[in-house]
């Protein structure tokens, strides 16, 4: 559905895009994690049409974006992190303004409007000025305006950020609604869990660079290697924190505050982690519970974005 | 020309939605009424007669075709020159450019309303202005051919200020440079004209010249005050012809020069609106 090729865009001697290369299946929902300019919406423009590579290509149901930028415009709804609206014009008739622009017949347009203002949660604000709406209702209204000429693919970079909570889950919802109705999705957020939630892959972008695909329990995967273990005791006994000293593939081991017990660091495989814990009940410690941290997306983010500077 | 042009009709229905187009057309008509009633009255009172003279009528003909040409010439750049940078700074360029109209659709969309509302300002004072048949002294064809050359001189500078806006990002950037421009075409070329036929009339020997000079009569060719004359005082025009020693007529140079300006300019914002994404960079 989506394949892109060794995409690269320079500025001179910057490069915000370096050799980009990703395929996605029609259907998938990606979500694009980076810090801020790390090359998300520089993906994203070019995708669009909106930026010109300074190499590479990308290709949707089989059209390139180099060869045939109009052909690609009809197969995309594009909503950027930051976007304005026009003055003195009513939700409908905004809608409508892009439905003409993509060359619907007005007859298709007035059944499609009703719809798609329902579909936004906005069929109270149709007589409503766009400029008077608040931010989430432009950004509801712009992704009602992303699908009215029914794309295959849509583009939304950050369409979250800048709403409260509210707001934040009521975008969530319509976009699981999007997944659910089969389109194909490239979404950017800093709201890394909300990502983990609704993608079906996700790709971390540093410095241009794709330093991490796949689904979401595959990147928490590599960081398998190295997890944070608390365990926690009946009463503090130095027997025990001296046995977990002692283990191996144990570092940073510390007492829990205001707790009895330990967290340390543990590196080793999960065969040599079953041993450990055996040996401590055969010791006799006084454990209640031996628990592995589980690490979400923030982790998993900050953690393969570390060390690529 | 598209007549389903979405940028068009959606300009049209957010210009007339708002109070600017409004008060453009109340002050405009006001100031008409002000100068015509004003210069009847005056003319009147002064010669000590209770008529108007069909003489008198031209002149006041003559003033009017000024006041509109110079309504073109101020009011085009500000109407055109903010077109398409004022989408980008409103940041409602980039989804208008996702869409699938044509850079030429976009691009003849705002053109084509600013046009409409100067052309309506212009048709809108019609009535005040055809008071001076009511007096004698104008022909239709005079009437006519002012306003077939106010439409051409409209359709130059708004396509040159919908150029710059297309090329500069910012509208404050893009206005300067199209009144710049404008300013060249209508008062700089007139003074260059002068300059050039002086200097063409005798050379340093103080005998007079006979060769042509294609400098001056491109200058004249291209400055709309020059034109507006000669429609208004056809003795310019063999004046011209006698300094320039060219037998050209000055309304056809100025119909192929601005035709070419629109054309070329059009053709540039076309062509800029979007980025070259077949082009490496």
């Amino acid at each position: 559905m989506i394949e892109i090729k060794g995409l690269t865009k320079k500025y001179g001697q910057f490069t915000a895009l370096d050799d980009l290369n990703l395929t996605l299946d029609e259907g998938t929902v990606f979500g694009f994690v980076g810090a801020n300019g790390a090359g998300k919406s520089t993906t994203f423009l070019i995708v669009s049409t909106l930026l010109q590579p300074t190499s590479g290509d990308v290709i949707i149901n089989g059209v390139s974006v180099r060869e045939k930028p109009a052909d690609i415009r009809k197969l995309i709804g594009y909503m950027p992190d930051f976007f304005g609206v026009y003055d003195q014009l009513k939700a409908d008739e905004y809608l409508d303004f892009y439905g003409a622009s993509y060359g619907i017949p007005e007859e298709d347009r007035k059944k499609l409007i009703p719809q798609l203002l329902e579909l936004v949660n906005l069929s109270h604000k149709r007589d409503s000025y766009v400029d008077l709406l608040s931010r989430g209702m432009k950004q509801r209204l712009c992704l009602a305006r992303c699908l009215i000429h029914d794309p295959k693919v849509l583009i939304l970079d950050e369409p979250a950020s800048g709403l409260d909570p509210r707001a934040r889950i009521e975008m969530r919802d319509i976009l699981k609604t999007l997944k659910g109705m089969g389109k194909t999705i490239l979404i950017s957020s800093h709201i890394l869990p909300e990502l983990a939630e609704m993608c079906d892959e996700i790709g971390v972008i540093d410095n241009g660079k794709l330093i991490a695909h796949g689904s979401v329990a595959e990147i928490q995967k590599k960081l398998q290697g190295e997890k944070m273990i608390t365990v926690r005791l009946a009463a503090q006994s130095a027997e025990a924190i001296s046995f977990f000293e002692e283990q191996p593939f144990v570092t940073s081991i510390e007492k829990l505050e205001g707790d009895e017990g330990v967290s340390f660091i543990y590196r080793g495989e999960e065969a040599e982690q079953i041993d450990m814990l055996k040996q401590a009940i055969l010791n006799d410690l006084p454990i209640l519970s031996f628990m592995e941290h589980v690490t979400n997306l923030e982790d998993v983010f900050m953690e393969i974005t570390k060390g690529a500077d | 020309m598209n007549f389903t042009n979405p940028v068009l009709f959606k300009e049209l229905k957010l210009r007339f939605r708002s109070f600017k187009g409004f008060n453009g057309i109340l002050f405009f008509l006001l100031a008409m009424c002000i100068f015509v009633f004003g210069y009847i009255f005056l003319t009147v009172n002064l010669t000590g007669t209770s008529y108007f003279k069909p003489s008198q009528s031209f002149v006041l003909f003559a003033f009017l075709s000024y006041i509109q040409l110079g309504l073109v010439l101020f009011t085009a750049p500000g109407l055109t020159a903010g077109s398409i940078s004022s989408e980008r700074e409103k940041q409602t360029l980039p989804i208008l450019l996702t869409t699938s109209q044509s850079s030429f659709q976009i691009i003849s969309g705002k053109m084509l309303s600013s046009v409409a509302f100067l052309l309506m300002l212009i048709v809108a004072g019609l009535p005040v202005y055809s008071l001076v048949f009511l007096f004698g002294g104008i022909s239709p064809g005079d009437f006519v051919k002012i306003f077939l050359f106010l439409f051409v001189t409209l359709l130059a500078i708004g396509s040159i200020g919908v150029m710059f806006s297309t090329l500069i990002r910012r509208t404050v950037v893009s206005m300067i440079a199209t009144y710049g421009m404008m300013l060249f075409l209508s008062v700089v070329t007139g003074f260059l004209f002068i300059i050039v036929i002086q200097m063409k009339a005798f050379n340093h020997m103080g005998t007079p010249v006979t060769s042509p000079s294609y400098l001056g009569q491109f200058l004249a060719s291209i400055n709309p005050a020059v034109l507006f004359a000669t429609f208004l005082s056809p003795e310019l025009n063999r004046s011209i012809t006698e300094m320039t020693k060219i037998n050209f007529p000055i309304w056809a140079g100025y119909l192929i020069f601005y035709g070419i300006v629109t054309a070329l300019a059009l053709f540039i914002a076309v062509k800029k609106l979007r980025v070259n994404m077949k082009r490496l960079k």
